[in-house]
């Protein structure tokens, strides 16, 4: 069997490009769409590859404390999801094709 | 009595409050007889605290009371303490005799004023405050007094401020004296910081010691010194005195004759010490300042009209002698001429006041004239004042104003010789004065009609309230002078009673040349001073030379007017250009920073776009960049 036709193995080092991969596409997607659900699942997936990476770390030192800060990163994902979901479902019920752009009352 | 000594300014303090708020109701007299009380009363106790002094040794009698801690901050501790000893209870007796005779007279003088009994709850504010100030143990407490005559003096110069001329006069006297309070401040500051305390006793002993560098001693010294003179009206600060002659005459006579303008030769006194650890050029430069301002008002006097400026420029002048005697180490000589001159001056002022109050208002000496024949006790009091202030022996005069002389010889003829040239002129516009009021022909006459305020034009006598005091005073001016008598040691009362205080000062002139021959200076002194007189009479009342009394002399050297020339033109452009200076430099150096801040800050401000988008970008290029910056500068992998 030659090593061509081996199923290769997958190494950490594949899950940690994995991991940036999914956070160029997070960062990027959160710097280009315009809407806000949208940008709310971009930062969703930036803290997934985060997570990604942390597990995968945790596995290749053998150091339990990358999975421990995944649930904290689990935990916190899921407060700013209510958080996050509430604000933007009351927006878009006011103003319903509005844009984060739009959303600039704040400005200096 | 000594542990009663509070009672000495508490008992003016408790007429002021009862006239205060009782005083509308007591109206006149009762308002005047209860100050006077008051004040009599000040006087008795004084003299009970004198005799508890003079029945110990000499050494031991200084007393302090002190009634309770009245500036506790941290090193600095201020009592309310009062100190009695022989020079503070002198000025008590004199303060306090001489105004429960001006009180009395007051009630007289003041008969039918519409704020009788306002004219004695100032008078009381007065004599208390003055009382502070002599008895004060510290330099703070003495500053409450300071403070408090200065208002008083302001209040009762204006006391008839619907004249627009009292109401300026008594603002030009309070702005005058800031000057000078301005010095008492400074010198306070500084000897705090030198020596941690401002009680009397801890400067002096500091002084005494070596404790205090020269340098600071005279600092202290000097700029009590520019307090005393706004006080006691030197130059270049005298000019407010002839004008607060506006007050009432017997305001004239107690706060700007015989006690308030005294208070600057007091201090100087009160920290001899100080002056004696001075360089050797700050007393000297005391003695000139008071001599040039004795010649200086003395020749102003020569010229003038009105009966109670004539006056005034006299106070000038022999309080400029009371600081040459400061200056010439004779503190004794000093306090001396201080007490002689209260009894005298207060006497002339007040019987000019009869004369005024006899003539109907009228203050002009050209107005005046053989008013002897109608005031005889007035005119005969008033001679007596002339003889003691043109120094003819052996009334109270002649004595003080000898002594002074007698030291200014041992410092500097020359000091002695414009002294003397001063006494002469002092005879010369005295005689003059009484010439014009009392003797030659009546030159009221033909005024009678504009006048007439009683119905009745001639000039008349006094009312016995205010003959009395002038009768006192008079026996006083007698006998003034016998309390120190040149002619042999045992001779000069005041100067062992007030030995203990001024022995670190008082100089000792026993072997100058000048101490040798005293009899030939007080021969000298007395053949002036009728050199004087007989000059005065030969112009005045014989009519055989012509009267020099040239305008410059008349306008006072033009000096009052040089001031509010200089201080309307340039003075005030100076003022305006500083603040300028004010408003455009350091209000604009303080505004500049607000309005960078604010600036900057407005730029900062758009960098909060509100596009979310925005902030996001800039957080991942600073990421990337702190990134680059870890791996390729720091290295870290």
């Amino acid at each position: 069997m030659s090593a061509l036709l081996a199923t290769p193995q997958p190494t950490s080092t594949w899950y940690l490009l994995l991991g940036a991969v999914l956070f160029a596409i997070g960062a990027l997607g959160l710097m280009v769409r315009r809407n806000p659900l949208v940008m709310f699942m971009c930062i969703e997936l930036m803290l997934n590859a985060v997570n990604l990476s942390f597990v995968a770390l945790a596995r290749d030192l053998g150091d339990i404390s990358g999975q421990t800060a995944v649930l904290f990163v689990l935990v916190v994902a899921a407060a700013e999801v209510v958080v996050g979901l509430g604000i933007i479902v009351s927006i878009l019920r006011r103003r319903p094709n509005a844009t984060a752009d739009d959303l600039s009352e704040l400005k200096g | 009595m000594l542990d009663v000594v509070w009672l000495i300014p508490a008992l003016p303090l408790t007429g002021f409050l009862l006239i205060l708020l009782f005083g509308r109701r007591l109206g006149e007299p009762g308002a005047g007889y209860l100050a006077t009380l008051m004040v009599g009363g000040s006087f008795a106790v004084t003299v009970g605290v004198l005799i508890d002094l003079l029945s110990k040794n000499a050494e031991e009698r200084a007393h302090v009371e002190t009634l309770f801690s009245w500036v506790p901050v941290d090193s600095l501790q201020v009592d309310l303490a009062f100190l009695a000893d022989p020079l503070s209870i002198t000025m008590c007796l004199f303060v306090t005799g001489i105004s429960a005779l001006i009180h009395l007279y007051a009630v007289g003088y003041m008969h039918g004023d519409p704020r009788f009994s306002k004219f004695f709850l100032y008078l009381n504010l007065f004599v208390l405050s003055m009382l502070l100030l002599v008895l004060g143990e510290n330099l703070l407490v003495t500053f409450l007094g300071w403070e408090g005559v200065g208002t008083c003096s302001y209040f009762l110069i204006s006391f008839w401020h619907e004249r627009d001329s009292a109401a300026t006069a008594g603002k030009k006297a309070f702005i005058t004296n800031r000057v000078g309070d301005w010095g008492f401040m400074i010198a306070m500051f500084l000897g705090f910081q030198a020596v941690g305390t401002i009680s009397y006793g801890g400067l002096n002993a500091a002084a005494e010691s070596g404790a205090l560098a020269e340098s600071t001693a005279t600092g202290i010294a000097l700029l009590l010194f520019v307090g005393a003179v706004g006080k006691s009206a030197q130059l270049p600060l005298y000019f407010w005195l002839p004008d607060a002659m506006e007050g009432p005459t017997p305001v004239s006579a107690l706060i700007h004759a015989a006690t308030m303008v005294t208070a600057g030769v007091f201090l100087l006194t009160r920290v001899n010490p100080l002056l004696e650890h001075a360089a050797d050029w700050a007393p000297t430069l005391i003695a000139i300042v008071g001599l040039a301002t004795a010649f200086f008002a003395a020749t102003i006097a020569v010229a003038q009209n009105d009966i109670k400026r004539v006056l005034a420029y006299s106070t000038v002048s022999q309080l400029g002698y009371m600081f040459l005697a400061v200056g010439s180490g004779a503190y004794v000589a000093a306090i001396f001429h201080m007490v002689t001159h209260a009894f005298f001056k207060a006497l002339l002022f007040l019987g000019s006041g009869s004369v005024i109050h006899g003539m109907h208002g009228e203050q002009d000496m050209r107005r005046m004239g053989a008013l002897r024949v109608l005031m005889p006790v007035t005119a005969i009091t008033f001679i007596i004042g002339w003889l003691a202030i043109a120094g003819v022996p052996p009334f109270a005069g002649f004595w003080s104003k000898d002594e002074i002389l007698l030291f200014a010889f041992a410092k500097s003829p020359v000091l002695y010789v414009i002294g003397l040239i001063t006494s002469l002129l002092t005879a010369y516009y005295m005689t003059r004065q009484v010439i014009m009021v009392f003797f030659g022909e009546a030159r009221w006459k033909d005024q009678a009609a504009e006048h007439g305020a009683h119905g009745d034009a001639t000039p008349h006598e006094s009312p016995g309230t205010m003959l009395l005091p002038l009768v006192a005073l008079a026996g006083l001016s007698v006998v003034g002078g016998f309390i120190q008598l040149p002619f042999a040691d045992e001779l000069h009362v005041l100067g062992k009673w007030l030995h203990p205080v001024v022995e670190i000062g008082e100089r000792d002139i026993h072997g100058t040349w000048a101490y040798d021959n005293k009899y030939l200076l007080l021969v000298i002194a007395a053949v002036l001073s009728i050199v004087g007189i007989l000059a005065a009479f030969a112009v005045y009342q014989k009519r055989k030379v012509r009267a020099v009394e040239p305008v410059i002399l008349e306008q006072a050297w033009y000096y009052d007017r040089g001031v509010s020339g200089f201080m309307g033109g340039p003075g005030r452009r100076a003022f305006d250009a500083l603040n300028w200076f004010d408003r455009t430099i350091v209000d604009g150096a303080v505004n500049g920073v607000g309005r960078l801040v604010r600036g900057s800050a407005g730029g900062v401000r758009k960098v909060q776009s509100g596009y979310v988008r925005q902030y996001a970008s800039a957080l991942a290029v600073g990421v990337v960049l702190l990134l680059i910056w870890f791996v390729v500068v720091r290295g870290i992998v």
